[in-house]
């Protein structure tokens, strides 16, 4: 079922990491509206196919917003313009006929291009081993129910681990801070009692291994809230700055 | 090479085999672990777990994932919740229960042993969980909440809201980064196995492409463990990501490792309906939302009429009406067949006329009275009492319905959803035995990967039990066994015949691909066969249909290593090659799940013939002819042989399946 849009798109292409990157322009046409931001991507990469152009590389996953690997900087905005929904997630009716519409990869100095529209996030990895964890070997648990937690931290803990790692944070920053980012881990972590014996520590070893992956400083502008998929919210930050500011007075 | 099928099942009482196994199995002390390598391939549930606790356990270990972190592994979409029989409800479940569910919904084709293992590790893993800071659901009390999934009558599942894959591989990825950041999990991202290499007849490494520079790589190890998930994705549309394949089970089995029942598939009744060929995915609704919701077309054929303004007493809530005792939560099979036979018939709804309706109206009023009740509003208007009940369904679902209106542009708060079932799961697997062990020495399969515990139909609320059970609980004790025959072997070099050889053939299929030049992409071939096996080797499957499958399918391997178009270098990043690869070995798999398929004479779980039936239309299986379960070898691409390995049941009484 095609459908009957048109749509301008201007497209950051670039061989790799070192080859210099530039803006193609493609018109694709007989566009559903029921159709993904990225299925009209897999039409476009089709017709290049068949043209013998290199298609358009771009990372992208389990295309129903959950695994945080699609990331489309798309007319300025993470994700596109609708809020709450990553790139798999945004469909063509939040466009119009004759739209022109322009996709970047994430731009951020800790994010290098691959190629294309695909990024390297492996600096979020990097953060997460450095203390985003509870240190419990397999094996030593106690009963789940026997430490009762209330509904209301468990379901702030919850809110702060729907955290998607996608980096539309670090892309919507002007400064490329991945506060919210980090904050989510330290904070699920924090309000949780499994977290508490290594909640100083943890804020700041991933404090540290954040500033030494070059992301810059929060300059509480509040773009990377406004623009997360998952609504993560800049208490968030706050609470990590607690938290790093507690450890650091008492280390 | 012939592998005589044993599945080592430890001899004994069957709750007694687990523990006493654990307390016999050889151990490797802590200083020759430091000694021995294992590759874990895959970070899913079961690879994540699998890789953080060997890791823990002093072994050295290397883990691939093809995506960019491992937290992407598709376990994170699991959505509705994972089984353990802890029985804090105190509504009667037991691990006996557990056992007795799985067993019975996998129709009786699953291996009861390890069944039964896996019941027991169950209340291992919410304990784990929770101890690594999974946030769980919790009721006021602060104590852990439960739902109730299908084909199951007790409250078991335990959930995180519509994310609980995302919450538990979010736990095992932070249990796997703790062990790298300590240096003792080498991490390989962007990486791709395209090989499994054998020496002596064990496995002994693997091949791996680095996806950015298309550079291979040769990595050995003392044993190899394959969690590479399923492979729904040969049917082109399923609820699987984009990304995920068979490759890596692929080339195990063409090297030896024998794929075990692979016509066993599961459709999942409640997914959101294709609209268009376009569509590149199906997406799921959880199987939870069975819960409250009521499934339904209308009593009357082809009515046109909005969902709204058909009244009562002309909706057929078909599920109801076929099985009183479970209702709108029988198992996925029987309720997806069940959809199908309403639509065939032609009472289906929407654009396409094959949906039917999921309503949330009955729930919106049962809530909301209830609440109203809570708030003392006993004048409530109707209109009152319904918007109340809306805001406590938005709690529980609300991250699906968002997405539903997302993907469909409806509001299911206001008119019913439209479902329909989809390609979902693969029950069938590498063949493994207790150990978990393939027919490769020293090569493991974890998690969707084998085939083990979900006999021909996997309930819900059970893959990601069984991920973690075999990655937390399980694999790290098998191992031993055996391990402890080769802590004298050192460390294994990469320099010998056998990688090379492994590699040149590797390059040379990589090559092969680029320089065809054909007219047809890698995706419209995968487009081509999902058809296939969608219309031939799907819900329903018969003799004829199955053998036009395996025709048309030989002669679409034949056109695509003639005429596919890969553009792009083998030397960079290019998703185009990767994709051409991958489904170069779907085309060969498809092919074996109709060989499968059309060996299979009788109806069992999610593998439907149409000869065989009841006169009411339900699965008719043949335990006398085909309680085993098939084992196929390959011999040369496109011919396999079939082994066989019978299923006993010494402790549940075989029966037809009913739920009605």
């Amino acid at each position: 079922m095609s459908g009957n849009m048109n749509i301008n798109l201007k497209v950051w292409r670039q061989k790799n990491r070192k080859a210099k990157g530039g803006f193609e322009t493609y018109q694709v046409s007989e566009i559903s509206e029921d159709m993904s931001f990225l299925e009209m991507f897999d039409v476009l990469n089709e017709r290049l196919i068949s043209e013998g152009t290199a298609p358009i590389a771009f990372d992208h996953d389990c295309r129903e917003g959950i695994c945080g690997m699609c990331s489309m900087y798309i007319n300025g905005s993470p994700h596109g313009p609708l809020k709450g929904v990553t790139t798999c997630q945004l469909h063509m009716r939040s466009f119009k006929d004759g739209d022109t519409i322009v996709v970047e990869p994430w731009r951020a100095d800790s994010f290098p291009i691959v190629k294309d529209l695909a990024v390297d996030r492996s600096a979020f990895d990097r953060v997460i081993s450095a203390g985003g964890f509870v240190s419990v070997n397999t094996g030593n648990a106690q009963d789940g129910n026997s430490i009762p937690i209330p509904k209301d931290d468990a379901d702030k803990a919850f809110a702060a681990a729907a955290c998607i790692g996608c980096g539309a944070c670090v892309a919507a920053c002007k400064n490329a801070s991945a506060m919210l980012f980090v904050s989510a881990k330290i904070s699920q972590l924090a309000l949780l009692p499994q977290g508490a014996p290594e909640r100083e520590e943890r804020a700041l070893n991933m404090v540290a291994q954040m500033d030494a992956e070059g992301f810059g400083a929060c300059t509480n502008t509040g773009a990377c809230s406004a623009e997360c998929p998952k609504e993560i919210s800049l208490e968030n930050i706050a609470r990590m700055n607690r938290e790093y500011l507690g450890a650091a007075a008492t280390s | 090479m012939s592998v005589q099928l044993d599945s080592k099942i430890p001899a004994g009482a069957i709750d007694d085999k687990w523990t006493k196994y654990k307390s016999t199995v050889p151990l490797v002390n802590p200083a020759n672990k430091r000694n021995i390598d294992i590759i874990v391939v895959g970070t899913g549930l079961a690879g994540a777990s699998a890789a953080a606790t060997c890791a823990e356990l002093g072994y050295k270990v290397k883990a691939f994932c093809f995506q960019d972190s491992p937290r992407r592994a598709h376990s994170i979409a699991a959505q509705g919740g994972i089984n353990a029989a802890k029985n804090y409800q105190n509504d009667g479940d037991s691990v006996y229960r557990l056992f007795y569910d799985t067993v019975k919904g996998g129709d009786y084709r699953s291996r009861e042993a390890n069944v039964h293992r896996l019941a027991e590790v169950s209340t291992n893993i919410i304990d784990q969980c929770v101890a690594q800071g999974v946030p769980f659901a919790r009721e006021y009390g602060g104590m852990l909440s439960n739902r109730s999934f299908g084909g199951v009558q007790v409250q078991r599942t335990f959930y995180a809201a519509g994310q609980t894959g995302q919450q538990l591989l979010l736990g095992a990825y932070s249990a796997l980064e703790r062990q790298i950041g300590a240096g003792k999990v080498e991490m390989f991202t962007r990486h791709e196995m395209l090989d499994v290499v054998t020496v002596d007849g064990k496995a002994r490494g693997i091949i791996a492409k680095n996806l950015i520079t298309g550079e291979l790589e040769r990595h050995s190890a003392h044993a190899v463990l394959l969690c590479t998930g399923g492979y729904g994705n040969v049917f082109y549309l399923s609820t699987n990501a984009m990304g995920s394949n068979v490759t890596a089970a692929w080339k195990a089995h063409k090297r030896g490792a024998y794929m075990a029942n692979p016509c066993f598939t599961q459709i999942h009744p409640t997914c959101i309906p294709v609209s268009g060929d376009h569509q590149s995915k199906l997406t799921l609704m959880s199987e939870s939302l069975r819960n409250d919701g009521r499934i339904w077309v209308p009593a009357a054929k082809d009515d046109k009429r909005k969902a709204n303004d058909i009244p009562e007493g002309e909706r057929d809530y078909y599920l109801e009406r076929r099985y009183p005792a479970f209702g709108n939560l029988v198992p996925r099979d029987v309720a997806s067949r069940a959809a199908k036979e309403r639509c065939d018939a032609g009472y289906g709804v929407g654009p396409s006329k094959m949906a039917v309706f999921l309503d949330y109206s009955a729930a919106f009023e049962r809530y909301g009275k209830i609440e109203a009740n809570k708030k003392n509003l006993h004048n409530a208007s109707h209109d009152e009492i319904v918007a109340l009940g809306k805001a406590v369904v938005k709690e529980k679902y609300g991250n699906l319905f968002d997405m539903y209106k997302q993907i469909t542009g409806e509001d299911p708060y206001e008119v019913p959803m439209r479902i329909y079932p989809a390609v979902h799961y693969t029950m069938g697997g590498l063949w493994v035995d207790y150990n978990l062990m393939t027919t490769v020495p020293g090569l493991y399969a974890l998690g969707e990967a084998n085939f083990s515990d979900h006999g021909a139909n996997r309930l819900g609320a059970s893959a990601l039990m069984q991920g973690l059970a075999d990655g937390y609980f399980v694999a790290p004790y098998t191992l031993g066994s055996y391990l402890a025959g080769e802590i004298r072997t050192g460390a294994i070099s990469v320099d010998t015949p056998e990688f090379e050889k492994a590699e040149s053939e590797v390059q040379e299929k990589l090559t092969k691909l680029i320089n065809i030049k054909g007219t047809q992409s890698p995706e419209s071939f995968h487009k081509r066969l999902g058809k296939i096996m969608w219309n031939k080797c799907g819900m329903a499957r018969n003799e004829k249909d199955l053998k036009d499958a395996i025709t048309e399918i030989r002669a679409l391997r034949e056109e695509f290593w003639n005429d596919v178009r890969v553009l792009g270098d083998a030397d960079e990043f290019n998703p185009e090659l990767d994709k051409a690869g991958r489904v170069a070995d779907f085309i060969e798999l498809g092919e074996l799940m109709c060989v499968d398929a059309l060996d299979r004479n009788e109806s069992c779980g999610g593998h439907f013939r149409e000869e065989y039936q009841t006169p009411e239309g339900e699965a008719l299986r043949d335990d006398e002819n085909y309680m085993y379960v098939s084992a196929w070898e390959e011999i040369k691409t496109g011919e396999w042989k079939l082994n066989k390995e019978p299923l006993v049941y010494e402790n549940i009484k075989i029966a037809q399946r009913s739920y009605k």
